[in-house]
């Protein structure tokens, strides 16, 4: 089938995806964005986290036809050119990266916390950000990380 | 952020790292995300019997998938090259993690191992294939469980790096005679590593051409392993590794995903993409050995040790494994009179074990510093006194010299900070609500080692410096903290700095493992760097430019740049190298007993009822050496720390003792710590460089996970009265 999806503000397309094809799939396979991360494919480590419709998904869950005629923004989208956004930024200044394999799905999913609750308490970003595992930093600057977003936006 | 200003060293720096913007927008590109024209996807068949033969392979309807370009098995791959035997001797033969020669070999060895390739144009179709492919067998007998083969375990024979055994004394007819004792016995299950990248390879043949995008731990070793296995010269195998996401040992080794996709890539002719599955990678990838141990103490009532008696048992396999050093820490940790560890092991139908985080020491580390803290409260001491009164001022075992080592400094930084002298001393005496609070400690422990890389340096006339070495960045930082080094090494901003790593075709370096990355690098870094400076100082002189800077110097000597190496990737050079590497690793042996240490201290709340618990505090206090950088180097010490609350309360593989398939094989059965497990975490580290080390580095790779288990333990123990000897320590154990 043909997929037309809004992928960060611009319109794609996508020709013979199959049906039980996932969004992730398309995103880091047929247009070039592998920015969002294959780590498990059940939705239990959130490395593949992308807004759906401004709603925050694990895009391995997403059967790519649910994306039709909807909008994506995917952690490539969150940057304005060579400005990071304040999140990434923050997770750059707080040491919230190692490997970097887990920090794009936290990165988005941060971004959404912030877009909900602009101020939250550290259980509410422990909470919000459980659904994304992490095996190197410890998450101790991560928390830091989103602390310091949402302080200085 | 941070940045340098003139004249302040970079080195103890917090500097932000180098690839943190690539990371945090999706730019970085993992092994798995390489386009390459005519890119197949491969799908591994795993075997379903955990001994036997194949007597026939039905590919009809796999083949018959759309899209699938062909089926590989033992009948009709290309042939390879068998493994070798491990030998120090050669390097290549150190990095191949099973001895069985996939799709070459109608044997089978483990529940698990490969034993057909689907490659086709979508992951999808080879995915689909694979699961179509029918094979039959010849079941053997295996020999799967290792509760039930411990009492068949033999003794390790052991190396001069790792001895099987220890003694000093007689600590049995010690023990016997002591006044105070503890003998019990702990036992720790199968862990793995689960780093977040699951292992993948892309391949690409260009006639006897190889480039090679793997997660790997090992460039150096993997290049040569693949050279040796495909047949091809060393120089026409290249291995790119610049972004891999976590490995803890998982990717120290070649696995069977690595060798499969390069061989699909040479029977397809095409590039071939192979990403493990995270089913894949718990039955295709080696696992930390499950371990039985006991530990015996002896004391006197005023808690000086007379025995410690530390053994264990773990598994390795028929087709390839490592003895574990389980019982090091009884070797450097306490000044007893009488001292015997004895490692054993087991030999199963198991996919090989292989190294994780600390291999040895993080579950020695739980069953000593448990056995510890159950002496402690049988003399009616203070845990943390008890220690301070066995702490030695040489190495226990044999006597050789500490190198440096400020334990009683890291625990008493601890204790202040953690705030112990609120602890009562009585177990299950404090309440909260629903919630019973209690408080650990332990001590961590890791060794300290320094290998040999070569790296060549380059200082341009127009100020920049490139640093070229092969070594491996899983996320450690190394790259961020080398080019420190080197900016300082040469007087130059961090910024005119540009460190080349991650590729094979760079001066070799030696693997990501053991802790010693960093130091090693850093050996090497500084001798060049040394080298350049004694060059240019000559130059000065030459050109009476004394005292200015190397842009005014090489500008003024009509010079573009100066080149120093360090070793040399030649036949020779390696050779000469590696004897030098070896000679070295052997003389500090013998000279020093060298290590990075210090103390944990928890606090948790366990759930009176339910059993549930929460780690609610951590403060750990290290003498990890010279600290070259807080921001990465305390950031891996808090990853180690939450990888042993994962060992403590939840990470166990739960293993069919019938035939040893593995029956949680993803990280919803296999749970790893998430935000919401995961206390505030306080480090503080003594930063006292090392004398013998360079730039006085110990490591922090490792260190941060040896004695978390034991410490939660411990704090349970307090909280609740229950001694738990058995990982992990589930809400089960605590009700009933």
């Amino acid at each position: 089938m043909r997929l037309n999806v809004t992928v960060n503000g611009e319109p794609k397309q996508a020709d013979d995806v199959w049906e039980g094809e996932s969004l992730l799939y398309v995103l880091r396979e047929r247009l070039g964005l592998p920015g969002s991360k294959n780590a498990c494919e059940q939705g239990e480590c959130g490395s593949c986290t992308v807004y759906l419709d401004g709603v925050p998904v694990c895009s391995c869950l997403v059967a790519a036809g649910q994306a039709e005629g909807h909008d994506v923004r995917t952690v490539e989208g969150l940057a304005d050119g060579d400005t990071l956004d304040p999140v990434q930024q923050s997770f750059v200044d707080a040491g919230a990266v190692q490997c970097g394999f887990c920090t794009p799905g936290l990165v988005v999913a941060a971004h959404d916390l912030l877009h909900r609750v602009p101020d939250p308490s550290d259980e509410e970003i422990r909470e919000a950000l459980a659904g994304n595992l992490c095996r190197c930093t410890g998450y101790e600057k991560i928390l830091d990380a989103v602390r310091n977003a949402a302080a200085t936006s | 952020m941070t940045r340098t200003v003139d004249g302040e060293h970079l080195v103890g720096q917090p500097i932000d790292r180098i690839d943190g913007p690539a990371k945090t927008t999706g730019g970085a590109r993992f092994s798995a995300e390489h386009a390459y024209p005519g890119l197949t996807h491969a799908a591994l068949v795993p075997a379903t019997v955990s001994r036997g033969r194949i007597t026939a392979i039905d590919t009809a309807a796999a083949a018959a998938v759309p899209g699938v370009i062909t089926v590989l098995t033992h009948g009709n791959a290309p042939k390879l090259n068998p493994p070798k035997r491990p030998t120090p001797a050669n390097l290549s033969t150190l990095v191949s993690g099973t001895q069985v020669n996939y799709l070459n070999t109608d044997e089978v060895h483990w529940d698990g191992q490969p034993v057909a390739v689907v490659v086709a144009e979508t992951s999808h179709a080879a995915r689909e294939a694979a699961a179509l492919v029918h094979v039959s067998y010849e079941r053997l007998p295996a020999v799967v469980d290792f509760a039930a083969e411990e009492p068949n375990a033999v003794a390790q024979k052991g190396n001069p790096v790792m001895p099987g055994s220890a003694k000093k004394g007689d600590a049995d007819a010690a023990l016997a005679v002591a006044p105070v004792t503890v003998d019990a016995r702990y036992t720790t299950p199968q862990h793995h590593h689960n780093a977040l990248e699951p292992h993948a390879t892309t391949a690409v043949w260009q006639g006897d051409e190889l480039t090679v995008h793997d997660s790997t731990q090992s460039i150096t070793w993997l290049r040569k392993h693949l050279a040796l296995r495909f047949g091809v010269p060393e120089a026409k195998v290249r291995v790119l590794a610049p972004f891999v996401g976590g490995g803890f040992g998982g990717k120290g080794f070649a696995w069977p995903g690595t060798i499969i996709a390069v061989l699909a890539a040479r029977a397809t002719g095409r590039p071939v993409r192979l990403l493990l599955t995270r089913e894949d990678v718990h039955r295709a990838v080696g696992a930390r050995t499950p371990s039985a141990q006991r530990v015996a103490l002896g004391a006197d009532t005023g808690g000086r040790l007379t025995a410690l008696v530390h053994t264990s048992v773990t598994r390795t396999s028929r087709v390839g494994g490592q003895p574990e050093q389980v019982t090091a820490p009884a070797q450097h940790l306490y000044d007893a009179t009488n001292i015997r560890t004895a490692q054993s092991q087991t030999t199963l139908d198991w996919m090989p074990n292989t190294s994780m985080r600390a291999p040895g020491d993080a579950i020695g580390s739980f069953a000593l510093e448990s056995a510890i803290d159950e002496l402690a409260g049988e003399l009616g001491i203070d845990p943390v006194e008890l220690r301070m009164r066995n702490e030695p001022e040489r190495n226990p075992i044999d006597g050789k010299r500490f190198s440096h080592r400020m334990l009683r400094e890291a625990y008493a930084l601890g204790a202040r900070r953690f705030g112990w002298e609120n602890r009562s001393p009585e177990p299950r005496s404090t309440r909260d609500g629903r919630w019973l609070v209690g408080m650990g400690v332990a001590t961590a422990y890791h060794p300290a080692m320094q290998f040999t890389a070569n790296v060549t340096v380059r200082l341009a006339a127009d100020g920049t410096v490139t640093v070229r070495c092969g070594f491996q960045e899983m996320g450690m930082g190394n790259a961020t903290v080398q080019a420190q080094i080197a900016a300082d090494a040469l007087g130059v901003p961090f910024e005119a700095v540009r460190v080349e790593y991650g590729d094979s075709a760079l001066p070799a370096s030696v693997m990501a493992g053991g802790s010693m990355q960093t130091s090693t690098v850093a050996g090497s870094v500084l001798a060049a760097c040394g080298k350049l400076t004694r060059r240019l100082s000559t130059l000065a002189r030459r050109t009476g430019m004394q005292g200015r800077t190397p842009t005014e110097i090489l500008t003024a000597a009509r010079v573009p740049f100066i080149d120093a190496a360090v070793g040399s990737d030649t036949r020779l050079g390696a050779l000469a190298g590696q004897a030098r590497m070896l000679a070295k690793v052997v003389r500090d042996q013998r000279t020093w007993a060298k290590a990075a240490c210090g103390a944990h201290f928890c606090e948790v709340r366990v759930d009176a009822d339910t059993g549930e618990v929460r780690v609610s505090r951590w403060t750990a206090a290290f003498d990890v050496g010279r600290v070259i950088n807080r921001k990465t180097a305390f950031s891996q010490l808090r990853g180690g720390i939450v990888m042993g609350i994962g060992m403590a309360l939840f990470e166990e593989a739960l293993v069919d003792r019938r035939t040893g398939r593995i029956m949680n094989p993803s990280l919803s059965g296999y749970h790893v710590p998430v935000h919401a497990d995961v206390p505030p975490i306080d480090i503080a580290c003594l930063d006292e460089p090392d004398p013998t080390m360079p730039l006085g580095i110990l490591g922090v790779g490792e260190v941060g996970i040896t004695g978390v288990a034991a410490a939660i333990a411990n704090a349970i123990h307090h909280a609740t009265g229950s001694r738990i000897r058995d990982l992990p320590i589930t809400p089960d154990k605590l009700v009933t």
